[in-house]
């Protein structure tokens, strides 16, 4: 059985609800069978609109869409056989748990016997055995969400829609609800599209993430290369945290560039500048950049310690570095600290290959 | 555990309980003071008046009070062949007294409801009085019975004796056509004369239908109001409100403009051919008058309900329901329309009991076979001045509504309406 690296496919999707303005532009998404897709972005990038276009809410303005080869535009929703997870769950309240997960079998014409099995099969897979006769409103938070994600499951869909299901969940629920979710992914192996504005959300549940903005995928990978080689300023930004220097190519060649700030220069991995003279935006992770460096090292300066904060776990440090007084650093916590204070001198250290030049801001 | 045994005391040494208390009570006398104007204004315009109603339909004072001695005398009497002496003689004197009075005249006419007759004979007995012919040393039974024939019958002698209790049903059974025969039992009015059932019936009627009317204009409309978008539903809701904020006898009126013969709606249908000049139909002074009327003036009771309870289900159950596979008929039905019932609910219950009680536009518009109960209470009041069948027919409405209030209850649950 080998599965479809085309399962559903966006194709040259466009999509405007005014007529004036693009909220999908020339969108081209493959998605493969039995993947976790993940459609992040901040609100308004277009993304919720993809979803929705998925499952049949809204058409697309041009081109199609297409599920295991079928041109699905012009399929109504209920004949589209996609399960979804709504963002406020969208439990029925008037009905139990039970008619909740019972009513697409219901409306299929399944079996009473068949209908029992495949609800506390559902049931069992989120853990909520026994709860069949509670009422929606009976249920905390975290019980509801599950029996969304069992409702949206029990049919057995060829793919699951989930839009920001975890969005009204406090943190730790989230926290659990996210790996709880990924594992009945691993063990069903259903196609998952998941939507979500949360980066870290998106980092610990999907095989890949696809980052909106402006109505287009900015960039599509897994979760480490999006990391750690993010191809465009805003994938950096608004992926994990991020020190950004401003400036100039001055020189560059195969594998490093050297870029003109205010006053200083520094050395860039080149990824989306060509040329020398090129206004550029370096970034670089905070914790690639080390404190008193024992490697030998590519860039090395002396900054400004601005401010301390403790977190518990890592120590955030914001330096005036080069002129950028938003520098962040972030110390591990470990035995071996150092003493840190602020208006202290220290010595940091980063290697170019860190240092992406992308696209300027 | 020793801290869940020992009293907690506040610092001044009070225990915590005690002090608690005190201070709720204090609460609790605020709270009941703020609601007493309100108590007592619900008293004395709501269960006063309501009581005063009650004694006043069952009260039948009149002739117990007239003739003291005659039913002191009857409470011998079996009621089976011609009373006494003693009844005779009481009533003679108690009679008198009426004539000295000159009320006399109420008594004939309050007998005469109860069996006819009465009025001829009480006024040959007065101009026997007055001529002085009854020899008041000799027995009084021979002379009265002298008068006129009817006063050795001895069924108007039972009419009397019943109308002896001070209080009566009577009224009550006149409104629903049957009435208190001879022999003490409910006997049914002839059946041309049934008036008021037929009323009853039709108020029944009218009242569904004009339900049943508003419900099916007014759930598309609250469900267009709760979905639109914001700025078109305002302008909705002002067309919805508009007509109620006119006054009704505005409304009513243009209705009546527009329903006539000759007015809007029949011209246009002559217009565009739909009838002949000649054969216009009549809209208005009927039922379907009043259907339409009442329709659009308590439409905005249904609505307003309806939206409330719309505007709180949230459009993701609807696309949950199409997303499992239900048609949208389906995710409809199951989904969306249950969510509405206590909505629903509401708003029928608010029209129908309304509609029951409707006074002015049927009695504008209704003509003769569009007038409902409240109608024929507000003629008892103003024409007939029988005040005591009004009330009587006004507490029967009442409890009628009481009645449908708590079908309702038992059916669909009084915790699942929903007004806003």
């Amino acid at each position: 059985m080998g599965k479809n690296p085309e399962f559903v496919k966006f194709d040259k999707v466009d999509k405007s609800y005014d007529g004036k303005v693009l909220v999908v532009k020339d969108l081209q998404l493959d998605i493969a069978e039995g993947e976790f897709i993940t459609m992040l972005g901040p609100s308004g990038s277009g993304k919720t609109t993809c979803l929705m276009m998925l499952a049949g809410f809204e058409t697309p303005t041009n081109g199609e869409i297409l599920l295991d080869g079928n041109i699905i535009s012009n399929i109504p929703p209920h004949k589209r056989g996609i399960g979804m997870v709504f963002q406020n769950y969208a439990l029925f309240p008037h009905m139990t748990v039970y008619e909740n997960l019972a009513f697409p079998l219901r409306v299929r014409k399944v079996e009473k016997d068949e209908i029992d099995k495949k609800v506390d099969k559902a049931l069992s897979m989120v853990s909520l055995n026994g709860f069949e006769s509670r009422m929606p409103g009976q249920l905390s938070g975290g019980q509801q969400q599950r029996v969304a994600v069992a409702r949206a499951l029990v049919f057995d869909p060829a793919v699951v829609l989930m839009d920001e299901p975890l969005g009204a969940l406090d943190k730790n629920l989230r926290e659990s609800m996210q790996y709880e979710i990924k594992h009945i992914h691993e063990s069903i192996g259903v196609t998952v599209v998941y939507v979500t504005h949360d980066q870290s959300e998106a980092l610990t549940m999907s095989n890949r993430i696809a980052v909106f903005n402006d109505g287009k995928v900015q960039q599509l990978s897994d979760p480490a290369v999006l990391y750690e080689k993010p191809v465009n300023s805003f994938v950096a930004e608004f992926i994990g945290e991020n020190n950004t220097f401003n400036g100039e190519v001055v020189d560059i060649d195969k594998d490093k560039c050297k870029v003109k700030l205010a006053n200083s220069e520094i050395l860039a991995n080149p990824v989306s500048v060509k040329s020398k003279g090129e206004k550029t935006t370096v970034s670089l992770r905070p914790e690639r950049a080390l404190i008193n460096p024992t490697d030998k090292m590519d860039n090395m300066f002396t900054g400004k310690i601005e401010e301390v904060i403790y977190h518990g776990d890592h120590t955030r440090v914001r330096l005036n570095l080069l002129g950028n007084s938003e520098f962040i650093l972030k110390v591990p916590n470990s035995t071996s600290n150092l003493e840190l204070k602020v208006s202290q001198d220290i010595k940091i250290g980063w290697n170019s290959l860190d240092a992406r030049a992308l696209d300027p801001k | 555990m020793s801290s869940e045994t020992k009293q907690i005391l506040t610092t001044d040494g009070i225990p915590l309980e005690i002090s608690l208390k005190k201070a709720e009570k204090k609460n609790k006398i605020k709270a009941f003071l703020l609601v007493a104007p309100l108590l007592v204004f619900l008293f004395i315009t709501y269960v006063f008046p309501i009581g005063e109603m009650f004694t006043r339909s069952v009260d039948d004072k009149m002739v117990t009070n007239m003739l003291p001695k005659t039913f002191k005398a009857m409470e011998k009497w079996d009621g089976k062949e011609l009373p006494p002496e003693e009844v005779f003689a009481g009533f003679y004197s108690d009679f008198k007294i009426l004539v000295e009075n000159q009320t006399q005249g109420k008594l004939g006419q309050r007998l005469n409801k109860e069996k006819n007759g009465f009025n001829s004979i009480t006024k040959k007995l007065l101009r026997q009085i007055k001529r002085k012919k009854i020899d008041e040393t000799i027995g009084i039974k021979e002379q009265i019975m002298k008068v006129h024939k009817n006063w050795r019958n001895v069924e108007y002698w039972q009419a009397i004796k019943r109308t002896a209790p001070p209080y009566t049903f009577a009224k009550y059974l006149k409104g629903m056509d049957m009435y208190f025969a001879p022999d003490g039992s409910i006997a049914q009015v002839d059946e041309d004369r049934r008036i008021h059932r037929i009323l009853w019936l039709r108020t029944l009627e009218i009242a569904l239908f004009v339900t049943i009317f508003c419900f099916l204009m007014g759930y598309p409309i609250a469900h267009l109001l709760a979905t639109l978008p914001m700025k078109y539903s305002n302008l909705l809701m002002i067309c919805v409100l508009l007509p109620f904020w006119t006054s009704l006898l505005v409304r009513t009126a243009s209705w009546m403009i527009l329903l006539q013969q000759q007015g809007v709606v029949n011209d246009f249908f002559v217009m565009i051919g739909l009838v002949s000049d000649d054969s216009r139909p009549e809209m208005m002074y009927n039922k379907v008058g009043t259907y339409v009327a009442m329709t659009q003036i308590l439409l905005p009771f249904m609505v307003l309900p309806l939206y409330s309870v719309m505007k709180t289900i949230s459009p993701s159950l609807m696309r949950a329901g199409k997303s499992l596979g239900g048609t949208p008929f389906v995710a409809f039905w199951k989904v969306y329309f249950p969510l509405t019932i206590p909505g629903i609910g509401a708003g029928c219950l608010l029209v129908f009991i309304l509609a029951i009680g409707y006074y002015i536009t049927p009695a504008l518009v209704g003509g003769a076979s569009g007038t409902l109960i409240s109608n024929q209470i507000a003629y008892h009041m103003k024409t007939t001045l029988d005040w005591s069948f009004a009330s009587a027919m006004g507490l029967m409405l009442l409890s009628g509504v009481l009645v449908i209030y708590w079908i309702y209850n038992k059916l669909v649950g009084v915790d699942n309406i929903k007004l806003g």
